[in-house]
């Protein structure tokens, strides 16, 4: 028996040694993105919507000139649970929009947008975006999702858990990749991008966008507005998701309650 | 099934019928009447988990299909408008991509059971191997579910595997031409796998109505590893007494599914299957889903791409070989003191092959990948037949209701044979 625990004993050292090995490899690459604090984190997170409707306002005086948003439509604005615009502000916007169609003739026309129809593309394909920008700029649909950084071991294994969970990985490398311009003499170097040379140079600057509600116009708030804007645009029904989860897990723990000694009676005869 | 049902039923309309479809006696007697060891503890709850994952994925499947676009082109958007535009469709789709991952978190824990208690033992052979049959199934429909959304890892995943079958000599170009229905995995490849993803999970439930009636033909395992003798003594009714305890373990599996749904639905997939599929873009690591991963680092530690596959395909082919691979007389690991401590390093070994199948294939991961796969095989195919010869088993309970009543302490065993 002796023998088998030093067996076992042995394996535990080199598993151990392993995965010290392996995560000293992974050290050395690029830095990793703050965790920041978001009004949208956690169980009972809910957007602000004061920042949704701000960063709304950053991606479309800033990002909007390169990058597109094809999936959210005008009218996603006025959803419950996003920046909730007004319903005449949404048709006013959507309106400020040339979007391509058909008349009833089938003639190529271009009209003024409505509130159903999604971002218009700026380009025809990627190919043709590729040819103006060196590359095409990524659609912001779902970029907050799309990018991310794992925390490494044994870190990713806690943002799964409750009371840890952590799933805001792809906001926060959106928002350390903005701030990440820490070179004045060289606008396409960036701390957190992967090789650290991006073909997007440094898009944001202290009062750039002008700001109706007084929040502090800096680079530092803009990138968390549009961050948090674009993390909305990828997770439109996040609230929804969330507020649903917690009365499932409320109806789940009473019925599991239920359960137990339902469980407990029905088995109190047999042993 | 097992011929144990005693059902009458109650009105005439039920005997009219039972006479010519005895359809409800069956169902009594396999799940009502049918006896079940009164020894059994929660890992043996996983199957009714494992049964409401199946129903569950394919409603919410089904419900998938009807929104869902099987085109190059319109896939990755359509996925998206089922995000957002389809009524309650960011639950059905997070559902069913967290409830794959739990359907693998069920299956592990129920094999992993299988492997402790020598549940494949005589005379549950061919319910084991349909068992491993089930685990292939399912392995292959999983595959196909994660190419639909048409994200980056959607198709290099794709490409990665499907390109692993041109390994096979002479005719393995041919055979990787004939699954992508081309010279790349494109539109005909994707139409396929939709179509298969499709018809395989009703595969799975004709093999898993198998694998339910070979159980109910030789009986469940259970933790003392010794057969039912006396049906009164040993056994209880599956209903109430299983139904009870699988209904309160289902719950709680609920929650934890529940929890992955609402609060962290994409902390099992990878971000870059945010990013369309685009063929001229290659992912900087190309992972699969993490219940893929122990055999994906198997693959990956053989030097040789032809090695790699064969040792891949045959971590999974060796499963159906371990009821005369193992030659203990005694079945539950409880009583085998030994095979114990190997099982435990067997269940650590998997879980590193697990990490290192997600990190990248050079330096220290390759050696490490290298030893748990040796150990992998070990197991099975050294410790496995010798343990059997030299091992000296704790006595066993003669039968389950002295194994019961031991546990209360309230009787002096009896030593096996």
């Amino acid at each position: 028996m002796k023998t088998f625990k030093s067996i076992f004993t042995a394996a535990l050292i080199l598993g151990a040694a392993v995965v010290a090995t392996t995560s000293a490899n992974a050290a050395g690459e690029v830095e990793k993105p703050t965790r920041q604090s978001w009004s949208f984190g956690g169980p009972f997170g809910k957007f602000d919507r004061g920042q949704l409707q701000r960063g709304f306002q950053v991606y479309r005086e800033v990002c909007a000139a390169c990058h597109t948003l094809n999936k959210v439509a005008f009218r996603n604005l006025a959803d419950k649970g996003g920046p909730e615009f007004s319903d005449s502000q949404i048709k006013a916007l959507a309106a400020e929009y040339k979007i391509k169609d058909f008349d009833d003739k089938g003639e190529p026309i271009e009209r003024d947008g409505r509130a159903a129809d999604r971002f218009p593309k700026l380009f025809v394909n990627s190919d043709a975006a590729a040819a103006v920008h060196g590359v095409a700029p990524p659609d912001f649909s779902v970029i907050a999702k799309a990018r991310g950084y794992s925390r490494g071991f044994p870190l990713f294994i806690l943002d799964a858990f409750p009371g840890m969970a952590y799933q805001e990985h792809g906001v926060d490398y959106v928002a350390a990749l903005l701030t990440g311009y820490t070179k004045p003499d060289d606008l396409n170097w960036n701390k957190y991008f992967p090789g650290h040379a991006i073909k997007m140079a440094k898009p944001l600057s202290a009062d750039q966008v002008a700001y109706a509600d007084g929040t502090p116009t800096t680079e530092a708030q803009y990138a968390k507005d549009v961050s948090a804007f674009l993390y909305w645009a990828a997770e439109p029904k996040m609230e929804e998701r969330k507020r649903t989860g917690l009365n499932v897990m409320l109806f789940l723990l009473v019925f599991a309650g239920l359960m137990y000694f339902t469980k407990k009676k029905i088995w109190a005869d047999a042993h | 099934m097992s011929g144990h049902s005693t059902y009458v039923p109650q009105s005439a309309i039920g005997r009219w019928f039972e006479s010519r479809l005895p359809i409800l006696g069956l169902m009594h007697g396999s799940f009502v009447s049918y006896p079940t060891p009164r020894n059994l503890n929660y890992m043996w709850t996983f199957g009714a988990m494992l049964s409401f994952m199946l129903v569950a994925q394919i409603i919410t499947g089904i419900v998938l299909a009807m929104h869902y676009t099987p085109h190059v082109d319109f896939a990755f958007a359509s996925v998206e408008h089922i995000m957002r535009d389809v009524n309650w469709g960011w639950f059905m789709r997070y559902a069913h991509a967290n409830g794959a991952s739990m359907f693998f978190i069920a299956v592990y824990m129920h094999m992993f059971r299988g492997l402790y208690y020598g549940s494949y033992k005589a005379p549950r052979e061919v319910l084991w191997i349909l068992g491993v049959i089930i685990f292939l199934l399912m392995m292959a429909t999983a595959f196909m579910g994660y190419v639909l959304p048409w994200g980056q890892m959607s198709f290099w995943g794709a490409t990665v595997i499907t390109n692993l079958f041109s390994a096979i000599p002479l005719v393995g170009e041919a055979i990787t031409t004939w699954l992508w229905g081309g010279y790349s995995v494109d539109n005909p490849t994707l139409n396929r796998f939709f179509s298969l993803h499709y018809l395989l999970p009703f595969m799975l439930v004709g093999i898993v109505i198998l694998h339910v009636w070979a159980l109910h033909v030789v009986g469940q395992n259970n933790p003392a590893g010794v057969e039912v003798k006396n049906v009164q003594r040993d056994t209880l009714a599956f209903t109430p007494y299983a139904t009870a305890k699988d209904s309160f373990a289902l719950v709680l599996f609920l929650i934890v599914f529940a929890w992955f749904i609402f609060y962290v639905p994409n902390y099992l997939g990878h971000a870059d299957n945010y990013i369309e599929a685009n063929p001229l873009v290659t992912p900087a690591h190309i992972v699969p889903e993490w219940y893929f991963l122990p055999f994906y680092a198997i693959l990956r530690a053989i030097p040789s791409k032809l090695g790699g596959v064969v040792a891949m395909f045959g971590s999974i082919a060796v499963l159906a070989f371990l009821p005369w691979l193992d030659t203990s007389k005694v079945k539950s690991a409880s009583f085998r003191p030994v095979y114990k401590v190997f099982f435990w390093v067997f269940v650590l070994v998997s879980i590193g092959l697990g990490y290192l199948g997600a990190m990248p294939a050079e330096g220290g991961y390759v050696i490490a990948a290298r030893i748990l796969t040796a150990y992998y095989f070990g197991f099975f195919l050294l410790i496995m037949p010798l343990l059997g010869m030299f091992e000296t088993p704790k006595a066993v309970p003669a039968t389950i209701a002295d194994a019961v009543l031991a546990k209360r302490g309230n009787v002096v065993m009896n030593p096996a044979e």
